[in-house]
């Protein structure tokens, strides 16, 4: 299956309950549409996030991993936002080594007033990933021989 | 006479730097001698496969099982020394979390005969010649046992009851067997089962250096840098997997000025041990002027770690939550 054959891609969002988490709410009494294939966990700040939960999320199915925090300088917690940033970063890097395509792992800032902005980096994502096709880890029987 | 206790040391994919290990005891050994008959330690005496298969289960008392699981002759042997064996430890790295050989999960079976029979320079094989589990030449059926796709761990092959990390283990702790072994001889009694014989904290918790200011702006690998003897190694930009590895092999890396590499392998909350390490260094790479780096800056930043996978995992790749590479697009 790849993006044009109907390929719903299941998505975990981990979200900080300050911003993104807020940015959704207000993008649903809105009513703003956007697809439905993300899974929100609600997070205190998203550098509350272990890469441990990123890892288990793929491991289990998960075709991508959405973060969303508060915009650089705008953290509740004054600097979660920035540890959040490298951690991804470094993160990607390892995802890359282990033949999982970085993209699959999102980070996006979203402000509590940004319902609309927080649809939009949504439905991208769900796109980018819909390209990307499903999770490899899912697909490779480990073979023994 | 005494009762003494049946003792088996088993090997998988293994480079026997465990059985030194237990070498290493010296004098002590003495005292481990005097509890146990060796029944299997195919390293060490003349002992054949034939011997185990014509043991009956539970013959043996305690085996210590050290290796990684790379082959079907691996898998058989530690099958069959879990039949015949009371109790199981996983004993180094290798068993424990599939060790250094476990980084083989990184690349694959096809890949691996590629690179030794084909691509490597000094290889003359037009025809490709490799390894094969069964011919049959002049009348005679000849085997190889099977190398595996992937490497795995002892206790994902069979059941584990205790874990002594380590590459190899520290003599401090073998020596904590040798009262578990006398106990179980006199007393049936035995530690409850999965026990890590090691320490419960990281390894930063019992690290001899001082720790003051946990802020780096760039790595430093060990030979680009003399390090001050006193200061955490990580303070000073040197990638020391301290903070993610379980404690209780002494420091000795640490104590002769190296960082740790992760021997021991994650702590017993830590479900991985690479995960825990990236969240790790995201805390202290560029937090000073973490408010003026742009993605890219920290990005170049990262990307001086030039190994995540096979820094973080050095010793853990089997065991991790994404324990091989895959390939995108089937």
């Amino acid at each position: 299956m790849d993006g044009t054959d109907g390929f719903e891609p299941k998505i975990i969002g981990f979200c900080c309950n300050w911003c993104a988490y807020a940015g959704a709410d207000l993008a649903g009494i809105s009513r703003i549409q956007y697809p439905s294939n993300l899974r929100m966990i609600r997070v205190m700040c998203s550098g509350a996030i272990e890469v441990t939960y990123i890892l288990e999320a793929l491991q289990k199915g998960a075709d991508g991993v959405f973060i969303g925090g508060c915009h650089p300088g705008d953290c509740h917690y004054q600097a979660g936002n920035y540890k959040t940033m490298r951690k991804i970063i470094l993160a990607k890097q390892m995802l890359a080594q282990l033949g999982i395509s970085p993209q699959r792992l999102k980070l996006e800032w979203v402000s509590a007033a940004e319902g609309q902005r927080f649809a939009q980096v949504v439905t991208d994502f769900i796109e980018e990933v819909k390209k990307l096709g499903p999770n490899p880890l899912c697909q490779e029987v480990t073979q023994h021989g | 006479m005494a009762k003494r206790i049946k003792l088996a040391i088993g090997l998988g994919s293994t480079c026997s730097g465990c059985d030194i290990a237990i070498l290493d005891l010296n004098e002590k050994i003495l005292s481990l001698v005097a509890l146990a008959d060796i029944v299997f330690w195919p390293t060490a005496m003349d002992f054949k496969l034939s011997d185990l298969e014509q043991m009956q289960n539970n013959d043996i008392d305690v085996t210590l099982y050290h290796g990684t699981i790379r082959t079907s002759e691996n898998e058989h042997i530690a099958h069959l020394l879990r039949e015949r064996s009371k109790v199981m430890i996983a004993f180094g790295s290798c068993a424990c979390f599939g060790g250094i050989p476990g980084l083989c999960n990184l690349t694959n079976k096809k890949e691996i005969l590629e690179t030794v029979y084909k691509e490597t320079p000094s290889t003359v094989n037009p025809e490709f010649t490799t390894p094969k589990t069964k011919i049959a030449q002049d009348g005679h059926d000849l085997t190889l046992p099977e190398l595996f796709n992937d490497a795995r761990a002892l206790p994902q092959i069979i059941d584990v009851d205790y874990y002594l990390p380590g590459c190899p283990p520290v003599v401090e702790l073998i020596e904590k067997l040798v009262p578990i072994i006398a106990n179980f001889l006199e007393k049936g009694e035995l530690p409850p089962k999965g026990t890590v014989i090691a320490s419960d904290k990281t390894l930063c918790e019992q690290c001899p250096l001082t720790k003051e200011n946990k802020m780096i702006s760039r790595i430093f690998r060990p030979h680009e840098i003399i390090p001050d003897p006193k200061r955490c190694l990580l303070e000073q930009g040197i990638l020391c997997l301290g903070p993610a590895t379980r404690g209780g092999c002494g420091a000795r890396c640490i104590n002769a000025r190296m960082p740790c590499r992760g021997c021991m392998g994650p702590t017993a909350e830590a479900k991985d041990q690479g995960a825990k390490m990236v969240s790790a260094i995201a805390s202290i790479l560029g937090v000073e002027n973490e408010k003026d780096l742009s993605e890219g800056d920290v990005e170049k930043l990262m990307s001086q770690i030039k190994d995540p996978v096979g820094t973080f995992y050095r010793f853990s790749l089997p065991v991790a939550l994404v324990n091989r590479r895959v390939k995108e697009g089937g």
